[in-house]
């Protein structure tokens, strides 16, 4: 079942189009990435979403229905990626506050507050002020505000930036356990790293537009570029193809188009497979040592699509 | 509803509870009173006293012009316009031959000003002198006769009755100026205090970046409402607690200002230079209500609060507005207060007009116009209603100040909801304007 579907969304600012028809859905218990640069509309996506801003045309569906800002709002639980608590006002009082505002009634707040604080070891931080807290201390306090109130669909705007290794982890596996849970999650950054290692669908946004919808292997398939990692053993003879720092392999099947790490890096030639070069090779006598596909990251992709950069570019050039 | 509660709750009690809170509330009358006290006490002490010697040609003046407590006047020969400093006198007074027809001109050298008041007391000093000079002269009148006149002719006051059926009390204009002075400056500070209060608190909010997690649990118009209601709901406890303060300050004077006292205020009347009836005192002892003269207590409380929670929604709307829209920078926030702050100070300026001439167009229109109205209106209303303010001026002015701020909120709220999420864009009224009236 999906939780959300945003229809042909879109939404003007002045003369400014920061949201251009994005449709998008997100099933219940996945964690879907929104990647973008900065500025491509991310935010403004999200605030639709969240009901803050309302879209110039587009809809939205949540659990089946038409977005209601005032109902649906409860069940939402949004980290901002500009992150903000009362300075002056006492931690344990202030997340009961917040929890309230999203419709729990005190005893709930208080039950849940008390129930999370012990389970990030945040007891003794109660009755301190959020401008006492260190800045990892303030990201993990503003986890809990944001998923409190047990939200069907949580929307975390780049929940790790400021946290240690440690506390990256502590949240990350918390994020895993609320996708177990049921609960759906948004998680919307620009660190690629991460994305391939927690999301199973990502949508990429660059000035207002979607250009990328999909799951993560799903993607990397369809950007592959039929590059390959080939390592091949020194023969020592002229002609033939040698190790790392000797000469370059030559074929029908495939031109080779750079070296990494001792290994050469082909392209295969359309028309042709992987058996073709590994064939090529055999027939000549040559001992390959290993023999690997490269895919692309999503960071290469990401890039790839933003800037136009191929993959290929990315590779040490071939001087001869 | 419930969550515009939880917000408003919250602004009040992080204020209430705050120390600052009851130390403004117990020291702010404190401060006050200190300042008129020591205002009086300052123009009591330092009043200036002039010592004018007179070169008077006539020869009568000796025996005609009086001075009073500012001014002296002196004749001893031998002063001229050019020794009379070294000699002690803060001015000279020439006075040349006065003939029946026609005005003269009398000459006054002075190194330090009398001022305005001095010289008008100078001028009628010299009248009076021709005055007596002239009946002495050409009447048969005897000195110790005209005296005479002069003392049994004198009364104190004029004690007014407004004409509202047969519970007339006496009225003092003068109780009506001070207290109206006193409620129009309360308003206006209030309306300064509380509206400035709102906009640091949106600030803080928009810089703090909490604004965006919280828009995220409730509209953002609730916000700004539990805010603006939490800051007056401070404002109107901090009124009552005054208005306590004040009773008690008032009981504690009747127990301190006690039977004895009041009868020593009575005698030194009835000894006073006319010998006449009395003045009405209170016996009892000291009386709130009486000391108001004919002011409608629970009125005047109801109007001041309707005023001041009016006024304040009115403006603390518009601050919020402000203080949604600047960004870090404290320097926006005082070039966007301006137009806020105008009419204000307008409406001020006009509230001492007010006070004087209650009946004024310009004060009776200044006191419906919601802009000016809390202020105002509230000068007017110790002059009586429905005698000076008719009950239509005062339903049309409350009227419209309920229109008025629904109509600012409205306003606010839509600059309030586009502002504080922007950060970055230098603000400006005009691209304030434009955010209340583009699509949302």
């Amino acid at each position: 079942m999906n939780i959300l579907e945003v229809n042909d969304l879109q939404k003007t600012f002045a003369s400014q189009i920061a949201v251009d028809k994005i449709s998008l859905q997100l099933e219940q218990g996945s964690i879907f990435g929104l990647l973008g640069p900065n500025g491509a509309g991310k935010t403004t996506l999200i605030r639709m979403i969240t009901g803050i801003f309302y879209p110039d045309e587009g809809s939205i569906l949540f659990k089946g229905r038409p977005f209601d800002p005032v109902k649906d709002i409860a069940q939402i639980g949004y980290m901002p990626e500009e992150r903000g608590l009362y300075k002056k006002m006492k931690i344990g009082e202030q997340a009961i506050y917040l929890a309230q505002l999203k419709g729990l009634s005190k005893q709930d707040a208080i039950r849940g507050v008390k129930e999370w604080f012990i389970r990030f070891e945040m007891q003794s931080w109660w009755n301190k002020k959020v401008e006492d807290l260190s800045k990892g201390m303030q990201q993990k306090l503003q986890f809990v505000i944001t998923v409190l109130h047990k939200p069907a669909l949580i929307i975390l705007d780049e929940p790790f930036s400021g946290l240690d290794p440690v506390n990256s982890n502590l949240i990350k596996d918390e994020i895993y356990a609320l996708a177990r849970q049921g609960a759906s999650i948004i998680f919307s950054t620009h660190r690629m790293e991460q994305v391939e290692e927690i999301c199973d669908h990502i949508i990429l946004v660059n000035k207002g537009q979607k250009i990328l919808d999909g799951t993560v292997s799903g993607v990397k398939q369809q950007y592959k570029e039929n590059l390959f990692s080939i390592g091949l053993e020194a023969t020592g003879k002229q002609g033939e193809a040698g190790t790392a720092g000797g000469e370059r392999p030559e074929g029908a099947a495939f031109e080779a188009v750079g070296q990494k790490d001792g290994r050469w890096i082909i392209k295969i030639r359309d028309g042709y497979r992987p058996n073709d070069v590994l064939r090529q090779f055999i027939d000549q006598g040559t001992g390959i040592t290993s023999f690997t596909e490269i895919l692309p990251s999503l960071n290469d992709i990401f890039i790839r699509l933003v800037e136009g950069t191929p993959l290929a570019r990315q590779f040490q050039p071939i001087s001869i | 509803m419930k969550k515009m509660w939880l917000i408003t709750r919250r602004e009040y009690l992080t204020r209430v509870r705050n120390k600052t809170f009851l130390l403004s509330t117990f020291l702010l009358p404190l401060v006050f009173m200190l300042f008129i006290f020591g205002a009086v006490l300052i123009q009591l002490k330092t009043q200036s006293h002039h010592r004018i010697a007179v070169i008077d040609a006539n020869g009568y003046f000796k025996d005609y012009l009086r001075g009073d407590s500012t001014i002296t006047y002196d004749f001893t020969p031998g002063i001229d316009t050019v020794n009379y400093q070294q000699k002690g006198y803060t001015a000279v007074l020439i006075i040349p031959v006065l003939s029946d027809s026609g005005k003269s001109e009398c000459r006054l050298k002075y190194k330090k000003s009398l001022g305005l008041i001095g010289t008008e007391s100078l001028k009628e000093h010299i009248h009076n002198a021709i005055t007596d000079h002239m009946i002495f002269e050409k009447t048969a009148l005897s000195r110790p006769k005209l005296d005479s006149i002069r003392s049994r002719s004198d009364f104190t006051q004029v004690e007014s009755y407004e004409d509202n059926g047969p519970t007339a009390k006496a009225s003092s204009s003068t109780s009506s100026y001070v207290v109206g002075y006193a409620s129009g400056i309360l308003i206006y500070l209030l309306t300064f205090i509380y509206g400035a209060a709102v906009m640091r608190g949106v600030m803080e909010e928009k810089t703090s970046r909490i604004a965006e997690v919280v828009v995220s649990s409730v509209r953002p118009f609730e916000l700004m409402m539990g805010k603006i209601t939490g800051i007056g709901a401070v404002g109107v406890t901090q009124f009552l607690l005054w208005v306590i303060l004040l009773g008690g300050v008032g009981f504690v004077a009747q127990i301190v200002l006690s039977h004895d006292m009041w009868q020593h205020v009575e005698q030194a009347r009835q000894a006073g230079p006319m010998g006449g009836p009395a003045i009405r005192t209170t016996p009892a002892g000291f009386d709130l209500s009486n000391a108001l003269g004919n002011i409608n207590l629970v009125l005047l409380i109801f109007c001041f609060l309707f005023y001041f929670i009016g006024g304040y929604l009115f403006y603390s709307a518009l601050f919020a507005a402000v203080g949604s829209a600047v960004n870090e920078d404290p320097q926006e926030a005082q070039s966007l207060m301006l137009p806020i702050t105008l009419p204000v100070v307008f409406s001020f300026i006009i509230m001492s007009v007010a006070v004087q001439d209650p009946g004024a167009p310009l004060a009776v229109w200044a006191s419906i116009i919601p802009f000016s109205s809390p202020i105002v209106m509230m000068a007017r209303i110790p002059f009586g209603v429905p005698g000076t303010v008719p009950w239509w001026q005062l339903g049309l002015s409350m009227l419209l100040l309920v229109l008025g701020f629904l109509g600012t909120t409205w306003l606010a709220g839509r600059i309030y909801r586009t502002g504080i999420l922007l950060y970055g864009k230098k603000p400006s009224w005009k691209l304030m304007w434009k955010w209340a009236f583009q699509r949302q």
